[in-house]
């Protein structure tokens, strides 16, 4: 192995283990100085200390200690003179990992709905994954000082405002629920759609998301639609390595090489899906995501493709969450099952809301052109050309009007 | 902790209300006069404010002060009134306010 690829597998390894502790040490330390700013810090200070030392030093055989340890020893140091919190630290040990778990709290106190979603998504990246500010803002392409501001706005507001650090009660989980699975299936938005070029930083933003999603999945086991998004994130990383040409040109669902797609991968995440609906049968929009994204995945090719299936569970979709998003994504099944007149039709009354939607333009398009209307199908294209910015699918756009 | 839930009135909700028959809009203050009762044990005050068109502003960041007719927003949207409460914390404000029965908005706001 040489220097550099060392260099490269030591950083994942510790993105991995600071990701892995970071948050359990944030809200061991939260939950007992009651002070979230204080014990963010801490963290974040041990965070870096480790940064600096294990690429020197090895990575220590108990990682979570060797943080806690710091942590503990450089909250003393800090607060030597509040006696009310070094009496706390003082009594502070390393909780047992099978002891209830506090990171749940912590996602939920990151993603109070008092905050705005920008300041939710800094705050769990930095809290709960143990992100930099610059790594947050290297994956969001936005200046390091924005990040640390919104983080600073955020905590101040966790504290003047009085947002409670606790799991909220039963009556108010879902409705909280869903805070944190939108903050979740948004880091898992942006890495996986990316509207920038830097596509290897957006991809982990996908593994940040995909690892959220199986710690609530696993910490709220009651909750079928935190395994619907776990599953939902798995199968799309399945068929990553299919989604990408040589020259990173993005390749249609239907011309994918399959053989590309991780199986197992995607059996394991349908089975997971399965699981839940039936333990739970609660049905909701991330459950019925991931059904439609595993009815692609399981056919063999583009043509055995189970459009009725799709079409039943878009209905499904389009009941429980209408949004003229989904109902263009319905619009393209009934392409399928019922031919491209039904389609058209579908996308009659959406055109108001979707005028600035660079897929209402690009599938009108096709729709268009497989009526043999190829003069509207152009000017289709030209206009979802004008209106995205993401480089793969321009240069899709661009080869569909030079062939016209 | 103190809050101050400030209620906001909106235009539409004004027209509304003067829409009602009676008995409605007799329901509707009744719905109002329920709330303040149902959560006596956490308000520690409240007062309802006279129509926007009493009001009168006072701006301060001129060299002068400047006197003007009528409340300091120039939306269509106008604080009503307000209510303090004393909760734990914000969710607890928070589910307080979602019970509300009359204007469409309430602002909440930490106070000391």
């Amino acid at each position: 192995m040489n220097e550099q690829a060392k260099e490269r597998m030591g950083q994942e390894v510790l993105a991995r283990v600071v990701r892995e502790h970071a948050g359990r040490l944030a809200a061991s330390l939260v939950s007992l100085l009651g002070d979230f700013s204080a014990a963010e810090d801490l963290v974040q200070d041990a965070v870096e200390t480790a940064l600096r030392r294990w690429p020197v030093e090895g990575v220590p055989d108990r990682p979570d200690a060797w943080l806690f340890t710091v942590a503990r020893r450089r909250g003393l140091d800090v607060l030597r003179r509040e006696s009310n919190y070094r009496a706390k630290l003082a009594q502070l040990t390393w909780p047992e990992p099978a002891a209830r778990d506090d990171r749940l709290r912590l996602i939920f106190t990151c993603c109070h709905p008092a905050l705005s979603r920008t300041a939710q998504i800094a705050l769990t990246l930095r809290v709960v994954c143990g992100l930099s500010a610059a790594q947050i803002a290297a994956a969001f392409v936005v200046p390091e000082t924005t990040v640390a501001q919104r983080i600073t706005r955020a905590k101040r507001k966790v504290g003047e405002a009085g947002i409670p650090y606790r799991i909220p009660p039963d009556e108010e989980l879902p409705e909280r629920l869903n805070e944190v699975l939108a903050v979740i299936y948004l880091l898992f938005n942006e890495g996986y759609l990316s509207s920038t070029p830097e596509r290897a930083q957006a991809r982990d933003l996908v593994e940040d998301a995909e690892w959220l999603a199986a710690l609530l999945a696993n910490l709220m086991p009651k909750e079928p639609e935190a395994a619907g998004l776990l599953a939902l994130i798995r199968l799309h990383r399945a068929r990553g390595a299919a989604r990408f040409d040589a020259q990173g040109r993005l390749v249609l669902l239907a011309d994918q090489d399959r053989s590309l797609w991780d199986r197992q991968a995607i059996e394991e995440a349908t089975a997971l899906l399965m699981r839940a609906a039936r333990a739970h049968r609660r049905p909701g929009p991330y459950q019925l995501q991931a059904a439609i994204v595993a009815c692609h995945a399981e056919a063999g090719s583009f043509a055995d493709t189970d459009w009725a299936q799709i079409l039943v569970l878009y209905d499904m979709l389009v009941h429980l969450a209408p949004s003229p998003v989904t109902r263009l994504h319905r619009a393209i099944a009934v392409r399928y099952a019922q031919g491209p007149e039904a389609a058209l039709a579908e996308l009659k009354d959406l055109g108001r809301a979707l005028e600035r939607y660079p897929l209402f333009h690009a599938t009108r398009a096709e729709l268009l052109r497989d009526l043999g209307r190829r003069e509207e199908a152009r000017r289709a294209d030209e206009r979802a050309l004008e209106l995205t910015a993401n480089p793969a699918q321009q240069a899709l756009l661009e080869e569909r009007i030079s062939w016209g | 902790m103190k809050y101050v839930l400030m209620f906001v009135e909106t235009e539409e909700f004004a027209k509304e209300l003067e829409a009602m028959g009676e008995l409605e809009q007799e329901a509707a203050y009744e719905a109002v006069g329920r709330w303040f009762a149902e959560h006596a044990d956490k308000i520690t005050h409240h007062v309802h404010l006279h129509p926007m068109h009493t009001a009168t502003t006072v701006r301060l960041d001129g060299a002068e002060p400047v006197v003007t007719d009528g409340p300091f927003v120039e939306g269509k949207e106008v604080v009503s009134g307000f209510a303090e409460v004393e909760v734990a914390d914000l969710d607890e404000a928070l589910k307080v306010a979602r019970s509300w029965p009359a204007c469409p908005i309430v602002e909440i706001r930490p106070a000391s």
